[in-house]
């Protein structure tokens, strides 16, 4: 089954909008459930770390590049290092990774 | 009406380094999304219609899997689920009886900073301010995003295999500082790279699209963790 792009970003621009727009026309107060304040704290870094590994090791043409990409990352950002910067770091890794990596064979 | 003028002046101005920090980000997203076929056009497109990174990339994962409508529907729910959250704390700043479509013109213009910088407003919010950082942000996060597509077709691959790690640091960035300070927090980083890992193997799972398993390890874990370790602070302080 084929899709259409144009349809997928509606669906999605539809979706955030609603996201977005319900509550602060609709609810109009504070959410006091402790359970969904948690939840929806707890989502974006779940989602992100789910988002980030494995993909990052398949996203490079050389796995290993991958690995120490985000060995790198990791490390640069539990020092505090900017995120502009961590995304540099991981960026120059792969480069140099995958042009130093095949000449080990 | 002068004063919504000098409203929307400053949101504009304080949203100058929100702007150039998006159109970076937005560039890297560019990439990524020139990898499942996505036009310059169509990324701007979708970057005006939805400007939030972590929700894009899903997106963008949902279009190159080829996966359902209904898919896209409730990966967005879930990746930009925040939001939720967001838009009932900003419903807190309106003046009582603020015109309905203010409201809906706000909340269409959240993003993490946009959010940050307008809840952080003094007295009731002027829906000029967030119309202000609006009208910067989110072009430059929509040219960013077309520029990274355009660019992705041109660059050599080693380039674009390079820059496709930008978006994956920069999520890193964003999770392990509060991941250092909040041992949940981490270990539930940990935990998600795992069985993020474990699934991508593991026969049974590995045969649904990278979403559903994003949807599904997303709302598990977070669900158990919210059970577990329940929080009693504000949750809305911090950017993603």
């Amino acid at each position: 089954m084929t899709h259409n792009i144009y349809l997928y970003i509606l669906v999605a621009g539809l979706v955030s909008f609603l996201i977005r727009v319900l509550p602060l026309t609709l609810i109009r107060r504070e959410i006091k459930s402790t359970f969904w304040k948690s939840f929806l704290y707890y989502v974006p870094y779940v989602t992100l770390a789910v988002m980030t590994f494995p993909a990052i090791i398949e996203a490079t043409r050389i796995p290993a590049a991958g690995i120490l990409a985000l060995a790198a990352g990791l490390l640069a950002a539990w020092y505090g290092v900017s995120m502009f910067q961590v995304a540099l770091l991981c960026c120059a890794i792969v480069f140099v990774a995958e042009q130093l990596l095949p000449m080990l064979h | 009406m002068n004063d919504n003028r000098k409203e929307l002046t400053e949101g504009m101005k304080d949203s100058i380094p929100i702007a150039l920090g998006y159109f970076a980000v937005a560039f890297s997203l560019g990439i990524v999304a020139g990898k499942v076929g996505l036009t310059p056009m169509q990324g701007f497109l979708s970057s005006i219609l939805n400007h939030a990174s972590a929700g894009e990339y899903a997106e963008f994962t949902v279009i190159g899997a080829g996966a359902p409508y209904l898919e896209m529907a409730i990966v967005i729910l879930v990746t930009n689920a925040r939001y939720l959250l967001m838009s009932c704390a900003l419903s807190q700043k309106f003046a009582p009886g603020s015109p309905m479509l203010h409201r809906i013109l706000t909340g269409f213009g959240i993003t993490d900073e946009i959010f940050g910088i307008s809840i952080a407003r003094k007295g009731y919010l002027n829906p000029y301010y967030s119309y202000g950082a609006m009208l910067l942000a989110i072009p430059a996060w929509a040219a960013g995003t077309a520029i990274g597509i355009a660019a992705g077709n041109i660059l050599p691959t080693a380039v674009v295999s390079a820059l496709s790690v930008a978006l994956y640091g920069m999520f890193l960035a964003i999770i392990i500082p509060p991941a250092k300070e909040d041992k949940v927090v981490l270990g539930l980083v940990i935990i998600s790279f795992l069985v993020s890992f474990l699934f991508g193997r593991i026969p049974v799972t590995a045969k649904l699209s990278g979403s559903t398993r994003t949807i599904l390890l997303t709302v598990v874990i977070s669900a158990a963790a919210a059970i577990c370790f329940p929080r009693r602070e504000d949750p809305q302080n911090r950017s993603i």
